[in-house]
């Protein structure tokens, strides 16, 4: 794979990769609206990340060495698991929503309902999902092809 | 008291957690938090009220915490800190710089908070849950020594007796619950119920207390247990543990303590034990063992006279728990200090040790003749009790008293012997041996502590009589009319001279009792079944993973595909009115097409030769499906469903580097003319039956429902969305885990898969980690 590099691939993933990325947090945080969500805002930030790989640029991304994939999957599920269980400290029951609005000059009504935060941990476990079998299957493999006498990372 | 018990909890996470380094500062804060608790619980237990604490658990199910600190409860978790204080710090010198010691420290001091808090418990509910927690710390404290395979093997079998135990506990709990509508001990109490839901349920918590005070038929896994490091064994055998059963059963037996079942059940038991253990102690060479089987027998005593629910009896039964905690926390902590001075613990082999270890001899002694019961100890004065105790009861409840009676002095006899046996074995000089070469002549950090208990019975049987007084409370909070005296010289009387019968016998006894290895004539007994179910449970479970784990893909999506065909046949057969009155063709040329596409895609992955060309067909043919999506109005499904065929048609590529370019065609299982015919019944039945369903609706929709609740309730207006983080919240958080789950078995998989094809690497990967009992 990092023997045939496309220059038109390379550009369009040095333009896209950002764009994809705010596109799918825009995605998920309108998705309570309008059609989006945590679920499809995380496959759309995967698909950037899939893009960048087939690049083969993804050697020259901080994310692998930074976080792990697993801890990003962790930290989704901690997300979404915490405000799962968060009504239940108030005397509410599983996953119960609250909503809060507050009144910003200018900008009007800005509603939050506390689902966004479930569906932000979805968005991020989504995220670590893909790129875990990323790493399983495309990141590690490659290594293993060009130095097979060496242990996978 | 609820705090009490928390800082046991949060001490072990400060020491599990920040002390790994710090071993010495973990075990003092160890034994600054168990003398805090018996400070704390002294000072209770002098205020004129008593004190009581609930929480609410579950409220539907009427479920609370319920913690009581009655006589009973300051008596033992007074036993339970001091007697862990003294064991810890004597841990620190025999431990010395072992790499599991924190652990063991922090384990140590949740054991004792769930221990603290199983005697305080004033509930069925509440103590079954310390029960279970006790079972778990015991498990990993006997499993210490992890990198042993007989200490594994051993602390497993520890946890699944007392498991099964614990179950049958649960399930005699829920009785109680049902058949007398509380579980709480002072309420059962004042009704004293009766009936056969109560008996069953009353021999079921005997089943969890018999496996957990290691009484027969369940007494083999505490002499197996003896795997574990001594310190551990002294604290399981003497304050812990064990103990939880008897404190079952003496709360048990003001409560039901009146049914004939329960008495001849307590008394045929606790007798065996207490007999069979005492020989089976008779014929131990290892010091360690007779001490372990010695405890069995003791337990036994125990068992009889907390279970008979005779006063007397019961106040004996307070009394002898004390005196054998004491004792036998002490005997152990002086095998320990032998097994570390001369590095054997076989009493064949020890000898001379009592010349150059007299002081650690003299004090081994006291201990080993407060458990043979001699005069001026305490546990003479408190085996003189029981005997009294008995012989009075025979008025009261008739023919079980004598056989209980019985067994009592044919145990005490034994337990002369025994003492007997390990007082030579240890410290005896033998002829035609080799004085045992001492190491370390005295530990001062060893020895101490373990003096701390010799005193404790010495101090105590000197002081019986007001020492006695003060166990009239505990006795009272298990039965109110359960006082007593106990006295160092009790005078002449039938019980004196039983007793003085059974030391001359015992001693006899000692010199008659050859030590050979114990050949049991029966076959069947507890172990043998155990292992026997153990083994039986292992071989089965293999066996059906063999038959339904083929690791065929073929064979997995047979069994799934034939299975709906089944149940869709079944269905289509049973339902008559399908409620189906028109069929259009097509909604509109443009759908035709699309639908058209899909089916052409569908009929080239059938066909194709090609892994490649098949997986990008059915890309192809997930678009479709979202194009049909869009048409039907739902964004949402169609965009969800373009992301993930995109995503798929990656991952698929990547595994296509792996598999050969081509399908396998040839399988004499599954010949193409088989494959094509259920596939082509799948499609058949499945595509019938939507159209079945489509107009078998009855109900309303759920949706209309939810359409309306979304923006009020959820606070959204796309309706999909709010049903997935709001409505059905929890499905989604179940899907998102089994994602996460999935996501590292991939990994997982991948990694192992890679590891194996290394060059070098292992040929194949260890499966089969499950491991067996040993004997």
């Amino acid at each position: 794979m990092k023997t045939m590099r496309s220059v038109i691939l390379d550009e369009a993933d040095r333009w896209l990769f950002p764009v994809v990325l705010l596109v799918s947090v825009y995605l998920t945080f309108r998705g309570h609206n309008a059609p989006g969500g945590g679920f499809i805002g995380g496959l759309v930030a995967s698909a950037a990340f899939v893009l960048r790989y087939l690049t083969g640029r993804h050697r020259e991304d901080p994310i692998y060495e930074v976080f792990r994939p697993h801890t990003i999957l962790g930290a989704g599920m901690l997300v979404s698991t915490i405000t799962a269980l968060a009504p239940l400290f108030f005397g509410d029951s599983l996953l119960e929503s609250h909503i809060w609005k507050w009144k910003i000059p200018v900008f009007g009504e800005l509603k939050i309902v506390s689902s966004t935060f479930f569906d932000l941990g979805v968005y991020i476990l989504v995220i670590g999902v893909v790129l875990s079998i990323l790493v399983a299957l495309g990141i590690d493999q490659d290594e293993n092809e060009d130095n097979p006498n060496e242990a996978p990372a | 008291m609820t705090l009490l018990l928390l800082a046991h909890l949060l001490v072990a996470a400060v020491i599990l957690t920040a002390l790994r380094s710090r071993p010495r500062l973990a075990a003092f804060l160890g034994i600054g938090v168990l003398l805090a608790s018996a400070t704390t619980t002294a000072l209770l237990s002098a205020r004129p009220t008593q004190a009581t604490e609930s929480w609410e658990w579950i409220g539907e199910l009427g479920l609370r915490i319920d913690l009581a600190l009655d006589g009973m409860a300051t008596l033992m978790v007074l036993v339970i800190s001091l007697l862990g204080a003294i064991v810890l710090w004597y841990s620190i010198n025999y431990f010395s710089d072992h790499v599991a010691y924190v652990r063991f420290v922090g384990i140590f001091v949740i054991f004792a908070g769930a221990m603290s808090g199983l005697v305080m418990s004033a509930d069925l509910f509440t103590m079954f849950v310390f029960w279970e927690l006790t079972s778990v710390c015991s498990f990993l404290l006997i499993g210490m020594n992890d990198e042993s395979a007989s200490a594994r093997a051993s602390a497993l079998r520890a946890l699944l007796v007392t498991g099964a135990g614990g179950l049958c506990l649960l399930a005699g709990v829920t009785l109680f619950q049902i058949a007398a509508g509380t579980s709480s001990f002072t309420e059962l109490a004042a009704q004293s119920p009766s009936g056969t839901l109560i008996t069953v349920a009353a021999l079921l918590a005997l089943v969890g207390a018999f496996t957990k005070s290691a009484q027969f038929p369940f007494h083999f896994w505490l002499p197996g247990a003896m795997s574990a490091p001594t310190p551990v064994s002294a604290y399981l055998h003497s304050a812990t543990m064990v103990k939880a059963g008897i404190v079952l059963i003496a709360r048990l037996a003001p409560i039901v303590g009146h049914d004939d079942i329960w008495r001849w059940t307590i008394v045929l038991a606790g007798g065996t034990t207490m007999v069979f253990g005492g020989v089976r102690a008779m014929r131990q060479t290892d010091a360690k063992l007779l001490l372990a089987h010695s405890t069995v027998s003791q337990l036994g005593f125990l068992t009889i006279l907390m279970g008979l629910g005779v006063p007397g009896a019961t106040y004996a039964g307070v009394a002898h728990l004390l005196a054998h905690a004491v004792f036998k926390a002490g005997l152990f902590l002086s095998v320990g200090i032998v097994d570390h001075a001369s590095g054997t613990r076989d009493i064949r082999k020890l000898s001379g040790v009592g010349r150059s270890m007299p002081v650690v001899a003299w004090l081994t002694g006291l201990s080993a003749a407060s458990m043979a019961g001699l005069i001026p100890l305490f546990g003479f004065a408190t085996k003189e009790k029981a005997l009294v105790a008995l012989l009075d009861a025979d008025e009261k409840v008739g023919l079980v008293a004598q056989v209980a009676l019985g067994f009592v002095v044919a145990g005490s006899v034994l337990s002369v012997a025994y003492s007997v046996r390990l007082m030579r074995g240890l410290f005896g000089t033998k002829p035609g041996i080799e004085p045992t070469p001492i190491h370390h002549p005295s530990w001062w950090g060893l020895v101490i502590p373990m003096s701390l208990t010799v005193v404790g019975s010495v101090f105590a049987g000197l002081m019986a009589s007001s020492i006695g007084k003060w166990l009239d409370s505990p006795a009272q909070a298990l039965d109110s009319k359960a006082y007593g005296k106990l006295a160092l010289w009790p005078g002449i009387n039938t019980a004196f001279l039983l007793s003085v019968g059974v030391i001359l016998i015992g001693a006899f006894a000692a010199r008659l009792i050859p030590t050979q290895p114990w050949r049991n004539p029966i076959k069947i007994s507890g172990e043998n079944i155990f292992q026997y179910l153990y083994d039986g449970l292992i071989t089965t479970a293999k066996r059906i993973t063999r038959v339904t784990q083929s690791g065929s893909l073929l064979a997995y999506n047979a069994v799934v595909v034939l299975v709906i065909i089944f149940v869709l046949a079944a269905a289509l057969l049973a339902g008559t009115d399908s409620g189906v009155t028109e069929l259009t063709f097509a909604d509109s040329f443009f759908q035709f097409i699309v639908v058209l596409l899909a089916c052409a895609f569908t009929f080239g992955i059938a066909f194709t030769q090609q892994r490649f060309v098949a997986a990008l067909l059915l890309g192809g043919l997930g678009f479709a499906c979202a194009v049909i999506f869009v048409m039907f109005g739902a964004p949402d499904l169609a965009l969800t469903q373009i992301l993930v065929e995109t995503l798929i048609i990656v991952v698929f590529l990547f595994v296509l580097r792996q598999l050969p370019r081509t399908f396998a065609h040839k399988n004499k299982f599954a010949p193409r003319s088989i494959r094509i015919a259920i596939a082509t019944t799948l499609g058949v039945l499945v595509a019938l039956f939507t159209v079945m369903v489509s107009g078998a609706r009855t109900a309303p929709t759920t949706g209309d429902e939810y359409t309306t609740l979304a923006l009020p309730e959820g606070g959204g207006r796309n309706v999909v969305n709010v049903i997935l983080v709001d409505f059905r919240g929890v499905d989604t958080l179940g899907e998102i885990t089994v994602l996460a789950v999935a996501a590292v078995g991939v990994a997982n998989l991948v990694h192992m898969a890679n590891r194996r094809r290394r060059p070098g690497g292992p040929e194949h990967v260890e499966s089969n980690t499950s491991e067996g009992v040993p004997q």
